[in-house]
């Protein structure tokens, strides 16, 4: 997600200076994870809570409060709770890291757990609970830096007291504060030092001096997770829960007329057959079984008649050709000076290229499917599922249940991945669990809900990465010079109409869907938008707009390179020039280039070199990859050998994860290229249903990766999703020279 | 009542007959370590070991596994080769969101126990049953041949 850039650039301009404070408080006394007196509930008012909390002087925001994330207990296991949810990017470690590199911690001794909804928990620079846009370590670097730099502060104060020294006496070092021939384990202080006052300044570490950051770590819960010990939302198990399945309408926002429950009702196991309010203002059925079988079988046993009626019913065919209709047109004007270029030269220019792009919906297939347990009482309302943005949850479920927002408790769960699906505006799934609950209690059935999504619920859900089409009218010279460039996309809007639309929707243009055009090339482009209105639920999926950006940039400029006879590195370093805006997009290049053996090394014949590199969410990731091809005909499919990525993310905070989130996002993006993985409807109905007709990648897909990361010391970036855009073009390119073919369709069609 | 032994345990489960082994486990016994994927053995986050052998328990009826002996995620530490795997594991820092990782854990220690030394391309058939959304295939390769190593 983009939505923090934006936001930057909101509170960059509105928020008033922070006025520098030297005063000092007494610090509130918050146990770890638990009761905390609930200021406010962060709703969508970034601006004003921004204004508001730079009145606090440093040190007092909720957000800077030492005691509601580290806990020492007396034998000196430390707590870092994480203010994000972890679906597997490995955020909960990473921030655990920052931290304890500050308080000087025993590594070996840390524990890492997570908070909730309370606002000391709010990515503190978005001023909301959010887990996106790559932007957990670049938020909160300098947050948990200082948290744990003032923990290391307190403990230290509180030591010099018991030993009535001066406390510059005294140093701090792997979990232990020594000085004067004494010392004392952080365990043996803790419950001192959060008697001290919380320090308004305190001096940071200089980066070369760190001894975690930067150290290949691996995850905290990597044993939980290899042993089958971690609990995600799927597994929440509350005294006296039934599991709850849903039947939800063929197509999105239809309603039933009648039903015929009689059968399920007869299932051993289910208590109960109830209608419910569903997303879109639709209507469908919930079956309440103990247990997740007994609901199902009751689910598969139901006879209802649907209402279809007013209700489009999309046709993915003929909204593609509608789609490649609306790019003969130019759009709305895509706001920023570097999209409104003059582009008449384009008639006159001696060489032309002129592309359409196909994407089709993506669902994201998250491993757990989608779950979430409801404890729905008259006063109050207990939450467990994995959610991106608690929050915002938080209020929908208010509205929904008529509770205060202080009455709900969202417990947020380990995901089993997410890539977006776990970031919905609209609150979806939490509010159909709760709907769920709601029906429940109206039926006199007092009890916790669960409700479970199959892996068919999952994929028909709606939700989708957006259908999206590109078209391209290039003019150049000779020599590769860009003279004319008009381009548009015809995609849905994810965030009309949601919360967001308001920072992320401008002149009528959505930024999620023109993310990732342009840049870090200078040339005169001209961009526009169709945002058309289609019953199809659209949403984020790892990396947005640079799912469909980065491949329609890094193929065209490819082809540029190659119909103009240049190298395709040496071309795209010209078009980058000597801006120092684009250095780390050269440096990641240079070092794929580099570390690849790229135009050094002879690959065997039948194998081809394919370039691509690509910014998003501030970091940059260049790809240098090698394929082949297999099989003749129809059967014919590429294959990719070997992937060597180039990152530059500034400083990193753990290359182990970093490493691990570009191996995921090669793989990820293999996937989007295979036959069959798309999402797809007729008559208002999504074809796909699960693995077996939606292939996902798999390990012998997999090619040999090396991840290699240009050193830095300037503020950390994320590194979630910019693996993912630069593969598939670097995949294609690859594939045009030994093809001659142009992917210009996604997934990939050879034949 | 179906009575099979469970990770060592004599364990009757009064369940429908035609209840998969993956809910049985998990609903009524407790047990989450299994986990839920497809439904339709296409991913194999739900593998466990039935009569020493990888099954799908999304589609495995709990009928099917009366009198047998099944084995899950649960039992892998106590177990030489499960235990080797899970070190391995943790070692290569294989997971990321985890979710699929007990079926691969459960798929990678059949393989070894019927093969202590599987090529890359016996490796990649064994586990080509086992998705990763999260991308971790070349760290499961590369466990796996480390945990090879280790019970060799």
């Amino acid at each position: 997600m983009i939505i923090d850039k934006y936001l930057h650039q909101a509170l960059a301009t509105a928020n008033p200076t922070p006025t520098s404070t030297t005063s000092r408080r007494r610090f509130i006394k918050a146990s770890v994870g638990g009761v905390m007196g609930i200021a406010a509930v962060p709703m969508l008012t970034p601006l004003a809570q921004a204004q508001n909390a730079a009145v606090l002087p440093p040190g007092q925001k909720p957000t800077e409060t030492p005691g509601a994330f580290v806990s020492i207990a007396a034998d000196g296991t430390t707590t870092v709770l994480c203010n994000r949810m972890d679906m597997g990017q490995g955020i909960e470690t990473a921030l655990a890291m920052i931290l304890a590199e500050e308080l000087e911690a025993d590594w070996s001794k840390v524990r890492t757990g997570f908070g909730n909804a309370q606002p000391n928990y709010i990515d503190p620079m978005m001023g909301m609970h959010l887990t996106g846009g790559s932007n957990s370590v670049k938020n909160s670097y300098t947050q948990y830096r200082e948290l744990g730099a003032r923990t290391k502060a307190m403990l230290v104060a509180a030591a010099a007291k018991q030993w009535n020294v001066a406390p510059a006496s005294l140093s701090a070092s792997n979990g232990v504060v020594s000085g004067g021939g004494r010392t004392a384990g952080y365990g043996e202080l803790f419950a001192a030092a959060l008697k001290e006052p919380v320090p308004a300044q305190v001096a940071l570490k200089d980066p070369s001096t760190f001894k975690l950051i930067g150290k290949p770590t691996g995850l905290k819960v990597s044993r939980e997770k290899s042993s089958g010990r971690q609990s995600y939302g799927i597994d929440v198990s509350l005294p006296g829960q039934f599991t709850a399945v849903v039947v939800r309408p063929p197509v999105f926002g239809a309603k039933m007329r009648s039903f015929d429950s009689k059968s399920a009702q007869a299932i051993r196991g289910v208590r109960a057959v109830l209608p419910v309010d569903l997303d879109r203002g639709a209507k469908g059925l919930a079956v309440i079984a103990q247990g997740y079988w007994p609901a199902k079988q009751g689910r598969d046993a139901l006879k209802i008649d649907w209402d279809l009626s007013g209700v489009e019913a999309v046709d993915s065919v003929k909204q593609l050709a509608q789609y490649r209709e609306a790019a003969r047109s130019p759009g709305l004007q895509a706001p920023g000076d570097q999209f409104k270029a003059d582009v008449s030269a384009i008639a006159k220019a001696p060489r032309k290229l002129s592309a359409e792009f196909v994407f089709p919906y993506l669902n994201h297939a998250q491993m757990e499917p989608i779950a979430c347990t409801v404890d729905l009482k008259a006063d109050s309302c207990a939450i467990y599922t994995a959610s991106q943005m608690p929050g915002v949850d938080t209020m929908a479920i208010a509205a929904s249940t008529g509770l205060k927002p202080e009455q709900i408790a969202m417990h947020v769960q380990m995901g089993g991945g997410g890539f977006g699906r776990r970031a919905v505006p609209s609150s979806e799934y939490l509010l159909e669990a709760v709907a769920i609950a709601k029906a429940m209690r109206a039926a006199g059935i007092n009890a916790p809900v669960k409700m479970v999504r199959s892996r068919e619920d999952d994929m028909k859900a709606g939700y989708y990465r957006p259908m999206t089409v590109h078209r391209a009218e290039i003019g150049f010279d000779d020599a590769g010079n860009v003279l004319g460039w008009d381009h548009r996309i015809v995609s849905q809007s994810i965030v009309t109409g949601s919360p967001f639309e308001g920072f992320l929707v401008k002149d009528g243009v959505d930024a999620t869907t023109t993310e990732g055009m342009r840049d870090p090339y200078n040339v005169p482009m001209k961009l526009s938008v169709h945002h058309p209105k289609v019953n199809v639920p659209v949403l984020w999926w790892r990396s947005v707009g640079s799912t469909h950006t980065a491949f329609v940039m890094e193929t065209l400029v490819d082809e540029i390179a190659v119909a103009t006879k240049q190298d395709p590195v040496a071309y795209r370093m010209k078009l980058m020039g000597s801006d120092p805006k684009h250095a780390r997009h050269r440096a990641a290049l240079q070092l794929a280039v580099d570390k690849s053996g790229y135009g050094k090394r002879k690959l065997p014949a039948g194998s081809a070199w394919g370039v691509a590199v690509h910014e998003s969410f501030e970091s940059v990731v260049a790809y240098v990859v090698i394929a082949r091809m297999q099989g003749q005909g129809k059967a014919a499919r590429p294959v990719l050998t070997e992937v060597t990525a180039g990152v530059h993310c500034n400083l990193c905070i753990n290359p182990r994860t970093v490493e691990a989130q570009v191996e995921g996002s090669v793989v990820m993006a293999i996937g989007t290229t295979m036959p069959g993985h798309a999402i797809t409807l007729k008559d208002g109905v999504v074809q796909q249903s699960n693995f077996n007709d939606t292939p996902m990648p798999r390990m012998g897909d997999t090619p040999k990766i090396a991840v290699h990361i240009v050193p830095s010391n300037d503020p950390p970036k994320g590194m979630g999703e910019p693996g993912f855009p630069p593969l598939a073009p670097a995949l294609a390119n690859a594939i045009r020279v030994l093809t001659g073919k142009k992917m210009r369709e996604m997934p990939f069609k050879l034949a | 009542m179906i009575s099979l032994t469970l990770n060592g345990k004599r364990t009757s489960i009064d369940v429908d007959p035609s209840t998969p082994i993956l809910w049985a486990v998990r609903d009524t016994l407790g047990m989450t370590g299994t986990k839920f994927g497809c439904g339709a053995a296409q991913c194999g986050a739900c593998t466990v070991h039935m009569n020493g052998q990888p099954i799908r328990s999304c589609v495995t009826p709990i009928s099917a596994a009366a009198n047998a002996t099944l084995v899950t995620i649960e039992a892998m530490q106590d177990d030489r080769v499960g235990n080797a795997v899970q070190e391995a594991w943790v070692k290569h820092d294989v997971a990321q969101c985890g979710y699929c990782q007990s079926g691969q854990v459960m798929s990678a220690t059949a393989l070894l126990k019927a093969n202590k030394r599987p090529s890359d391309a016996q490796i990649d058939a064994a586990m080509a049953g086992n998705i990763c959304r999260c991308g971790t295939y070349n760290r499961v390769r590369a466990a796996i041949k480390d945990a090879a190593k280790a019970i060799a």
